[in-house]
């Protein structure tokens, strides 16, 4: 199968590019922030399961059935498609704006 | 199609909202055959007719590996979305989940919380350097820039053990929710299973399974919605009563509100957690699916539809197990001499459906059901076919020379024999919990493919070396526990008490993939892992630009 990139030097140009670097530094830190906000709600989450799961079976008021659990469980489902969404939207929109630019000026 | 179902099923809940014909025979126990169900039977035929036909047409468009493989790249972003959603919202989802929410409560919104996140992280880390690096398999991503054969075997064994365990479940689902509603025998059900899964493939690849796989998850949400609609009806839309009453009829009473039974300890909660959070990034068949969109945008869109879709649908999943808590566990019509449910716990979102929506709804629902494994088993063949023909035979036997046809031919006949396969081993496992059989494939997916396939794209350190022994490791260490731990060793082998006390692996096989990987590539001196790390960033700026990456055109 066909070896990295279809031309030997072009990557090398891509790389040295600075809104290359502006891009992969900027998307980077973007998806780096989202995964580890997602990946510490959720292993709180399964924390509070492993390690203290009375909070999550405290009703929310008391004489009430439904419990923390419910709305912490159901929130994060929220959270996991809202953050989803914020990526999509700025990766789709900024940062493909700016990976144009780095093909544009490289085709220069 | 759905349109003219959502009219049935609409006309149907306004008329029969009682009504057990179905499940009249209550007396003869779990397993007997139940009275041939029409309605259901008629609206599945309408469903098999129309993919049948979409195969037609799929097979008349599809030529060329690359139709077969990834539909030629033309699938859009929300189509793919759905599509995706509806390749992960398996019988096992729905039948499991609802099972699972009814019987333990709240420890189904654990399973359900673990098969969403991993989707996020899908977005965050893999998406799109996937998109821009592959052209059909996960493998061809991971061998990158790492040495072709020895990578794709693993990769190719990684995903069949995967596909296997899968299959199973799903039929396995297949079998007994045609024995419970369409009175056919559980080894016909699995046959048909097999057959029609086959023929999807065979004929219509990627297209056809795209068609199938988008079609199931629009009438599977629409037939959750309703259910979940008509749950919160009967509560007055209250979500507080409708715990209440689940609590005052449920046998474990305020217990089922908060997390108990199904994660007994620490190792247990985490372990489970990490498979199916990352084992979601590591089915082979989700990863294929990213290869039939144009780029890495629209792979980007096809991710958030698909998270939006499979999050609202597990809210929908907990509000039906809750409903089946009250609508189903306190119905005699539901349940056998001994007070079990008739068909098993894996039946009461089916039950639900009867007694929400009358014997026409029941039908639907069952149709639907039904139609859910379908698309999954389709989705799971065609991935485990490619891991054949296109990881195996083309990638390790042919040395990336083969010929387009003759690969493509190669994938035919592996989904013939996979389709054997799965109607056997379906017989085989008759009497497995469902939702464990996917719970260990995750953790497979966990434990080798994951690692590999995220170490591939983000360390330069990576070599073959560390990728084969390391993944190798984190499969091997995956499958022992497996096999060492509670579900087989006792519940299967019948021996005492198991030797590896935790029911889920991936928390230790995850950590041997990754410390194997590690120490095996940092301390490969050799020439070709020099090289291996050279063509990092060359591979670096194709996974982040797109440039070079394969697009609608095979090439």
């Amino acid at each position: 199968m066909n070896r990295p990139t279809h031309n030997d030097t072009q990557w090398r140009d891509i790389q040295r590019n600075a809104s290359f670097q502006e891009l992969v530094q900027k998307r980077s830190r973007f998806a780096m922030t989202l995964a580890i906000i997602m990946l510490s709600l959720y292993m709180a989450f399964i924390l509070l399961i492993a390690f203290a799961p009375g909070v999550l079976g405290t009703p929310l008021a008391s004489g009430m059935t439904t419990t923390w659990g419910i709305l912490i469980g159901l929130g994060l489902i929220v959270v996991a498609i809202a953050l989803t969404g914020l990526y999509v939207r700025r990766a789709n929109g900024e940062f493909d704006r700016l990976n144009a630019r780095v093909l544009e000026e490289i085709e220069r | 199609m759905n349109i003219v179902l959502a009219k049935l099923a609409l006309v149907a809940a306004g008329s029969l909202l009682t009504g057990a014909t179905a499940v009249a025979d209550a007396l003869t126990g779990p397993v007997t055959q139940q009275s041939l169900n029409v309605p259901a039977i008629i609206m599945f035929m309408i469903f098999v007719g129309i993919t049948l036909y979409i195969t037609w047409w799929a097979s008349k468009k599809s030529q060329s590996a690359s139709d077969y493989y990834a539909a030629g790249g033309n699938i859009t972003g929300f189509q793919n979305g759905l599509a995706i959603s509806g390749d992960f919202m398996s019988a096992a989802s729905f039948l499991g989940i609802s099972a699972l929410v009814f019987t333990s409560g709240y420890d189904g919104l654990i399973y359900s919380m673990g098969f969403l996140v991993g989707w996020p992280m899908i977005m965050f880390l893999i998406a799109e350097r996937l998109r821009n690096l592959g052209r059909y398999t996960f493998a061809d991503v991971a061998s990158f820039r790492l040495s072709k054969r020895p990578v794709r075997i693993l990769s190719a064994f990684g995903s069949l053990a995967v596909v296997a365990l899968y299959l199973i479940a799903q039929m396995v689902g297949a079998g007994k929710l045609i024995q419970l509603l369409f009175g056919l025998n559980y080894h016909i059900a699995v046959v048909v299973v097999g057959v029609l899964m086959v023929c999807y493939v065979l004929f219509g690849g990627m297209l056809a399974t795209t068609w199938v796989q988008m079609i199931k998850a629009a009438i599977l949400l629409f037939g959750a919605s309703f259910m979940a609609l008509m749950v919160l009806m009967h509560v007055d839309f209250s979500i507080e009563g409708l715990f209440n009453q689940a609590v005052a009829v449920h046998s474990s009473g305020a217990s089922i509100m908060s997390p108990g039974g199904l994660v007994k300890d620490p190792i247990s909660a985490i372990s489970l957690g990490l498979a199916l959070m990352f084992g979601t990034a590591g089915l082979p068949h989700i990863l294929m699916r990213f290869f039939t969109v144009s780029n890495a945008k629209e792979a980007r869109k096809s991710v958030f539809v698909a998270t939006g879709f499979i999050g609202y649908f597990y809210i929908l999943t907990f509000i039906i197990g809750f409903g089946a808590i009250i609508l189903v566990s306190t119905n005699p019509a539901f349940q056998d001499s001994t007070g079990a449910i008739i068909g098993g716990t894996n039946m009461v979102a089916v039950h639900l459906a009867n007694a929400v929506g009358g014997s026409i709804f029941l039908g639907f629902i069952s149709a639907v059901a039904f139609a859910t494994i379908l698309a999954v088993v389709a989705g799971l063949a065609l991935a485990g076919a490619s891991a054949i023909s296109h990881d195996l035979y083309a990638g390790v036997i042919m040395k990336d020379n083969a010929d387009e046809k003759k690969e493509v031919r190669i994938s035919k006949i592996s989904v013939l024999v996979l389709g054997i396969v799965a109607i056997v081993l379906g017989i085989a496992f008759e009497s497995q919990n469902v939702a464990f059989m996917v719970g260990l494939a995750f953790s497979i997916a966990a434990s080798c493919n994951f690692p590999v396939l995220l170490l591939s794209m983000y360390w330069r350190q990576l070599t073959t070396r560390g990728a084969v022994i390391g993944g190798g490791m984190g499969l091997a260490t995956a499958i022992v526990l497996m096999i060492l731990g509670p579900t087989i060793w006792v519940q299967v082998l019948g021996n005492d008490s198991p030797i590896y006390p935790y029911d889920y692996p991936a928390l230790f096989s995850m950590a041997v993939a990754f410390i194997g990987i590690w120490l095996f590539s940092v301390t490969d001196k050799s020439a070709s892992a020099a090289r291996e790390r050279e063509l990092f960033d060359a591979q670096f700026v194709r996974s982040q630009t797109g440039i070079g990456a394969s697009g609608s055109v095979a090439h």
